[in-house]
């Protein structure tokens, strides 16, 4: 099963503070049976101090859920409301010594029960937060505002590790390219929002660590742009010709890149995965998000086709 | 305490005279079956013994209709690519929404890359085929039908034999994926239509990397692997001696105490279900009641998940395991619970015992004394459960 730590062990086998606050001041309900996972947060609040003098939870979900709840309790308890606030999902992933990538979202709904909690107790509705937010995963109701703020919390560049933290896309995965989008206009932005210093910042994804994202946003031009992209896809070539593959750039428009992929990669059940990498790559030489496109995989079907 | 191992359809222990008749193909017995000389010889007459202990269990009626492969997937591939090789001018899959990983990737991969057409039949709630949808889908455009024996989550029996006759009827292929059947229900396939099935040795106290493709006489097959004269020149490479040995000790083995499978092993089952259900308010087995494997069970807690209950399984020294989403990576709960359409407030919940000849009725009575604290354990944590049973109203997410 999953390689938890110690500590989300002992967590889930003593969860600390599960109980029914029935004094509670602020009440914080996130997500849904349905999701297979949701968490009350009770929290008692002196009104006096604004501080946090207990907190209770209950928790439908799975090992890591009950975990995470347990210790964001622990966290919060003898907090001020404004300290609490500043709590984030890598607060509570980090007490319990880390949390599978899988598991992530645990700590994510930790986080916005905590907030729906504090909303609750000031009277806010926390609904409101959420109201500019499109609806894009509609499997496991989560909007876009969450999306783009888990991003922008945890250095994410990957769809994949959206649906690790926020469980965005893990169903139908219809809205994957909702949540690429999202990530290319938060990544935009990224350089800007990271200051100098913070670069390492960046690095969840063990691809990323390796190439540091280019100073040279926006000043590129358009012939740069392109002879960066053949630099990059130049080196990744060999890697490609060991597997008696290849690729080669067909037109560059936009924020898309669209390639040809060749040899043993055409029709390849890695084909999806191929490119992915080549945009992780494109992403990281660039320093901007560019998705990258097969050019129509007319050869794809030429291949089906000869068969029958 | 000794651990409980309630977890057989995922795999089993390896029966000590399985071992036993493995060793020498490790030592002594190291030859190559097609070489001439002696080392040889004897290996290969260990092979044809193996085969025809293999043949005596499926009920084939020759010995040669058994190939013997790496694993079930692999003769799950075997023969689905075969039937579509050998009638290119069938364009069309019938298969159903609850087969194992190895049917369906291979099938969601031919209708993307290859064009075919797949046909996925539905199940209802107790995961039951319907049988006018199966006609209806079936017709001369049909190359292979492939059906599971039995389902492994919920244990659930499809009827293959009639399914057969209808396909063969058609002129489709019809393969049988019966790695969980194998062992556990009395199977005889020469009074039937199969023309392929495929089993897995792992699952019936063999060991893991060996499977076998039953072939048909007569069927049109295009092998996977080429390149050797092995098996016939139906699937290539050096045999995996020692486990063909070990696969048809346990073939003779399962043959031997299928009556107790189905007899003991059944009640076991049976007892440790009602010892559940008795203790625990909404709970209920998943799968067809009437048509369903012997040693299967499959429970839906409700408002509870999965995960959690495994965990704390786990440390009472009980191994089972579950269809939720959680304990597989996946965010959603399994496929074959989703096709069933398993209410919401119990598909996260559902967790799968499965008992093997080695399983005792000590043994399923700690399992019976361990699972209701640990359900009240869980619940007592959910905020769908009040003090005086389940509470869904009252749980209101201010967005969902």
């Amino acid at each position: 099963m999953w390689d938890y730590s110690e500590k989300v062990k002992d967590h889930f086998f003593n969860p600390r503070n599960a109980v029914v606050l029935e004094d509670a001041n602020g009440i914080g309900d996130v997500g849904s049976i349905s999701c297979g996972d949701a968490l009350r947060l009770m929290l008692k609040i002196d009104s006096t101090t604004e501080t946090i003098t207990a907190a209770g939870f209950q928790t439908f979900g799975c090992g890591s859920a009950i975990a995470s709840s347990s210790a964001l309790t622990e966290i919060v308890k003898g907090m001020s409301v404004e300290q609490a606030l500043k709590v984030t999902n890598q607060d509570i992933a980090d007490y319990l010594d880390g949390l599978p990538p899988e598991k992530m979202h645990c700590s994510v709904m930790g986080r916005e029960a905590l907030h729906a909690a504090i909303a609750n107790y000031r009277g806010e509705s926390w609904s409101d937060d959420h109201e500019e937010g499109e609806l894009i995963c509609k499997c496991f109701g989560v909007d876009s505002a969450l999306i783009e703020e888990t991003i922008r919390a945890n250095g994410l560049t990957t769809v994949e590790e959206v649906t690790f933290y926020t469980k965005a896309g893990g169903g139908c995965s219809s809205c994957h390219e909702g949540i690429e989008e999202i990530l290319a206009r938060v990544l935009v932005e990224a350089p800007v929002m990271k200051a100098p210093a913070k670069e390492v910042q960046i690095t969840p994804a063990p691809i990323a660590a390796t190439v540091q994202p280019s100073s040279r946003v926006g000043k590129l031009t358009n012939l740069q742009r392109i002879r960066l992209i053949e630099e990059t896809l130049e080196k990744l070539r060999p890697q490609l010709q060991m597997d008696r593959g290849d690729v080669e750039l067909v037109d560059v428009s936009g924020k898309d890149v669209i390639v040809n992929l060749t040899g043993a990669c055409t029709g390849c059940q890695m084909a999806s995965m191929t490119l992915n990498g080549i945009q992780q790559r494109l992403i990281e030489a660039l320093g901007e998000f560019v998705r990258v496109l097969p050019a129509q995989a007319s050869s794809c079907n030429h291949v089906a086709g000869g068969q029958s | 305490m000794k651990p409980i191992y309630l977890d057989n359809n995922a795999t089993t222990r390896v029966d000590d005279e399985v071992v036993h008749a493995m060793l020498p193909f490790f030592t002594e017995q190291y030859g190559n079956a097609s070489s001439l000389h002696a080392f040889g010889n004897q290996v290969a007459r260990s092979i044809k013994e193996a085969r025809s202990q293999v043949q005596q269990l499926l009920g084939a009626e020759h010995e040669s209709e058994i190939i013997f492969t790496s694993c079930g997937t692999e003769s799950d591939s075997t023969a689905i690519l075969s039937a579509l090789r050998a009638m290119p001018e069938r364009r069309e899959i019938i298969t159903t929404v609850v087969e194992h990983p190895a049917i369906l990737t291979l099938c969601d991969h031919l209708e993307k890359s290859e064009g075919y057409t797949v046909h996925r039949l539905a199940v209802d709630s107790r995961g039951r085929l319907d049988m006018n949808e199966y006609r209806s889908k079936l017709s001369e455009r049909t190359a292979v039908v492939s059906v599971m024996w039995a389902n492994n989550e919920t244990g659930t029996l499809f009827p293959v034999e009639q399914m057969a006759e209808l396909a063969d009827a058609a002129g489709a292929q019809f393969h049988t994926d019966a790695v969980q059947a194998v062992g556990k229900v009395p199977i005889d396939l020469k009074k039937t239509k199969i023309h392929m099935l495929s089993l897995s040795g792992h699952k019936l106290h063999a060991p893991k990397g060996i499977g076998v493709l039953y072939l048909r006489r007569g069927t049109r097959y295009r092998p996977l692997l080429r390149g050797g004269h092995q098996e016939r020149g139906r699937r290539a490479g050096t045999e995996n001696t020692a486990s063909i040995i070990g696969l048809g000790k346990a073939a003779e083995q399962a043959l031997h105490h299928m009556e107790y499978e189905n007899f003991v092993v059944r009640q076991l089952r049976d007892r440790l279900e009602q010892g559940i259900l008795a203790q625990v308010p909404n709970a209920f087995v998943t799968g067809d009641p009437d048509n369903r494997l012997p040693n299967t069970c499959n429970i839906a807690f409700e408002f509870i998940e999965g995960e959690g209950i495994l965990l704390l399984l786990n440390k009472m020294g009980i191994a089972a395991s579950s269809g939720s989403a959680c304990t597989s990576g996946s965010l959603e709960p399994s496929h074959v619970m989703r096709a069933m359409g398993i209410p919401y407030t119990a598909a996260h919940g559902t967790v799968r015992f499965s008992l093997s000849r080695y399983t005792t009725a000590e043994e399923i009575e700690r399992v019976i004394a361990a699972v209701p604290p640990i359900v009240a354990q869980l619940r007592k944590l959910s905020p769908y459960w009040g003090a005086n049973g389940p509470k869904a109203e009252a749980f209101t997410p201010s967005y969902a």
